[in-house]
């Protein structure tokens, strides 16, 4: 693309966003590389949705900086603007209009020509599966097709620097596998994605850097690796075929793995954290536990399913904040709820 | 070959994504040079007239409505007023006719809020386009609104007895002139579309600003019935101006002050309330 390499897609520091008495951000530092997936991580009300409206221009930052591609977001929008594309939590679409509508209308606004406009339409409705329904009004979509109808709307000039605000909430799995191989093909053509997601697979599964924001804050930032490493190297779930060899089966691995292991609330269920030595990658932690399933064999006991794997982001969530995400915002989310809709 | 069929069904395969023909329209988008001024605002009117075609309920206030306005404001007041309705006729259609193209431009206001509301107005403000576009793509889209009303009020006017004596072009030029007051006007509702947080409240503030400017006017009867107090803010009010502006073109008359003032006020009224509601737009 034409972006200068050496400037970072993203660089912020110190963003703050007030509105009346709530910091909604609090002081954001952030530096994203042009052409990767950065995943911004928190629970409701964390301050993601202000941070990317800030950074794609519909909101005026309270103090700090921040630049995209190296344009100030407040004094040269419009150079911002033309350079980024911004997909919200809502289908940013308008729903008395059909589809090609839409994309037609759009496509005019960014300068294409009427012929130019129709064509780069429904090339794209093609290519998103939406061809059947081109001429229907998008308040007749489904979930799943407004979102990709809204991305379609986001990519019609390829833009640098795409924003996906939660792109997948409240998609059921098909929809939301097909929304992920969108922002993969994206991002294998260069653009770079800042996804905000409360799902932590998601960010698991796009991203390859992740901020974890919590009430206005960022938390933890750096590769997922690095996010894991501070939680341990993997997680042994196992569930065995008889109740009352659970007990046996938590000292032998507590022994064999040298780790604190907890039992699940299904009776037959425990969990065992591998932690494995600092800088050592993950099969050491897949050679402990196979050294631990070894063990259990040879005692009699029987387990009906096993399954090692990275620690969730759950795990690291729950690691870095003490709660669980969402639970420990319970009280906070009405409130910032109320923020986000003032601003917006 | 089971878990094949599964994962292809052959509905699903119809509406998939396909990744591989968008990644080639990614490669291929060229940027073109962003439009123009003029270009940016029209598509925003081509949007509002789609609209229309979409939702042509919302014609109702440009058809029904000024058709029970001047039926029931000629054949209730009429006699009354003047003696006889058709007499009335003459003097009320000009004005009723500004009055209700003054009273629908309120739906501006209401039509930037809903679009506020739904997240597509975000959409439009991330893009790199003259800032007032959107705003100036509604107003043109109103502009035809206001025609369909004119014509619908004149033409009913003309079957109950309306007859201008300043023909075709007194008609059009008075028309023309509510049309450009009209603009000018609506800014108001564009910056309380961008202020007030709902529709409703939208509804309500447009109320109280279009019955006092509306009624009290010289659009009924003469002001000088009035008590001195009104008269002194009924003879400035730009509605009152527009008002004998209108009623005099499509007599036949050169109204020279009355049109002075008219264009007066729109020319004020654009200049306030343009920057305040680009202002709102941009900080919002």
């Amino acid at each position: 693309m034409s972006a200068p390499q050496h400037d970072p897609a993203i660089e912020t520091s110190g963003l703050v966003k007030v509105f009346g008495e709530s910091r909604a951000v609090d002081g954001i530092d952030l530096s994203v590389p042009a052409g990767t997936v950065f995943g911004v991580l928190g629970p409701n009300g964390a301050g993601k949705t202000t941070t990317v409206k800030m950074l794609a221009t519909l909101l005026r930052p309270d103090g700090g900086e921040a630049r995209v591609f190296g344009h100030d977001v407040a004094r040269e929008a419009d150079a911002v603007r033309s350079r980024v594309s911004l997909t919200g939590q809502y289908a940013s679409v308008d729903e008395d209009l059909t589809g090609t509508e839409n994309l037609y209308l759009l496509a005019r606004l960014l300068g294409h020509r009427k012929p130019g406009a129709y064509a780069r339409a429904s090339e794209l409705l093609e290519a998103f599966g939406l061809t059947e329904a081109a001429g229907r009004q998008v308040k007749n979509y489904s979930g799943g097709m407004r979102r990709r109808i809204d991305i379609a709307a986001s990519i019609l000039n390829t833009p640098d620097l795409l924003f996906l605000d939660e792109p997948t909430t409240g998609l059921d799995p098909r929809s939301r596998n097909q929304v992920w191989d969108i922002v993969r093909a994206i991002v294998a053509q260069g653009t770079t994605v800042m996804l905000t997601t409360q799902y932590l697979d998601e960010a698991d599964q796009l991203a390859s850097r992740i901020a974890v924001i919590d009430q206005g804050k960022v938390i933890a930032e750096g590769t997922k690796g690095e996010l894991k490493a501070s939680v341990g190297a993997g997680t042994v779930h196992l569930r065995l075929r008889d109740e009352a060899e659970r007990e046996t089966a938590r000292s032998i691995l507590a022994h064999t793995l040298d780790a604190h292991v907890q039992l699940e609330a299904d009776p037959l269920a425990l969990t065992a954290r591998v932690e494995g030595d600092a800088g050592v990658d993950d099969a050491s932690g897949a050679e402990q536990a196979s050294r631990a399933l070894a063990e259990l064999a040879s005692a009699g006991i029987i387990v009906d399913t096993f399954a090692l794997g990275q620690p969730s982001l759950d795990e690291v969530f729950l690691a870095l904040t003490d709660q669980p995400p969402g639970g420990s915002t319970t009280l906070d989310t009405s409130t910032d709820t109320s923020t986000e809709e003032i601003a917006s | 070959m089971t878990t094949a069929t599964k994962h292809d069904p052959p509905t699903a395969e119809a509406t998939s994504v396909r990744t591989d023909e968008l990644a080639a329209l990614l490669v291929a988008g060229e940027r073109p040079p962003r439009p123009s001024a003029l270009s940016a605002s029209l598509t925003f009117g081509w949007r509002a007239m789609v609209k229309i075609k979409h939702v042509p309920e919302q014609l109702f206030d440009v058809t029904a409505f000024p058709i029970m306005m001047v039926m029931m404001y000629t054949y209730l007041f009429g006699g009354a007023l003047a003696g006889s309705t058709s007499e009335y006729l003459q003097f009320l259609l000009p004005g009723i006719l500004v009055m209700s193209v003054v009273m629908i431009t309120m739906y501006t206001g209401i039509a930037v809020n809903t679009d506020i509301e739904k997240g597509v107005f975000d959409r439009f403000r991330t893009l790199p386009i003259w800032r007032p576009a959107p705003m100036v793509g509604y107003l043109l889209g109103d502009v035809l609104r206001y025609v369909m009303a004119s014509a619908v009020m004149l033409g009913i006017g003309l079957i109950m007895g309306f007859r201008p004596e300043g023909g075709l072009l007194g008609v059009l030029s008075g028309v023309a002139l509510l049309l450009v007051f009209s603009f000018s006007f609506s800014w108001i509702w564009t910056m309380f579309g961008l202020l007030l947080r709902s529709e409703k409240s939208v509804m309500g503030v447009s109320m109280m600003v279009l019955f006092p400017l509306t009624f009290g006017s010289n659009i009924f009867v003469e002001p000088k019935t009035m008590p001195g107090w009104l008269q002194a803010f009924v003879n400035n009010s730009p509605v009152t101006h527009l008002a004998a502006a209108v009623r005099d073109l499509m007599a036949g008359n050169w109204p020279a002050e009355h049109l002075f003032w008219a264009l007066l006020w729109s020319g004020a009224l654009l200049a306030i309330f343009a920057p305040v509601t680009m202002r709102l737009y941009n900080r919002k």
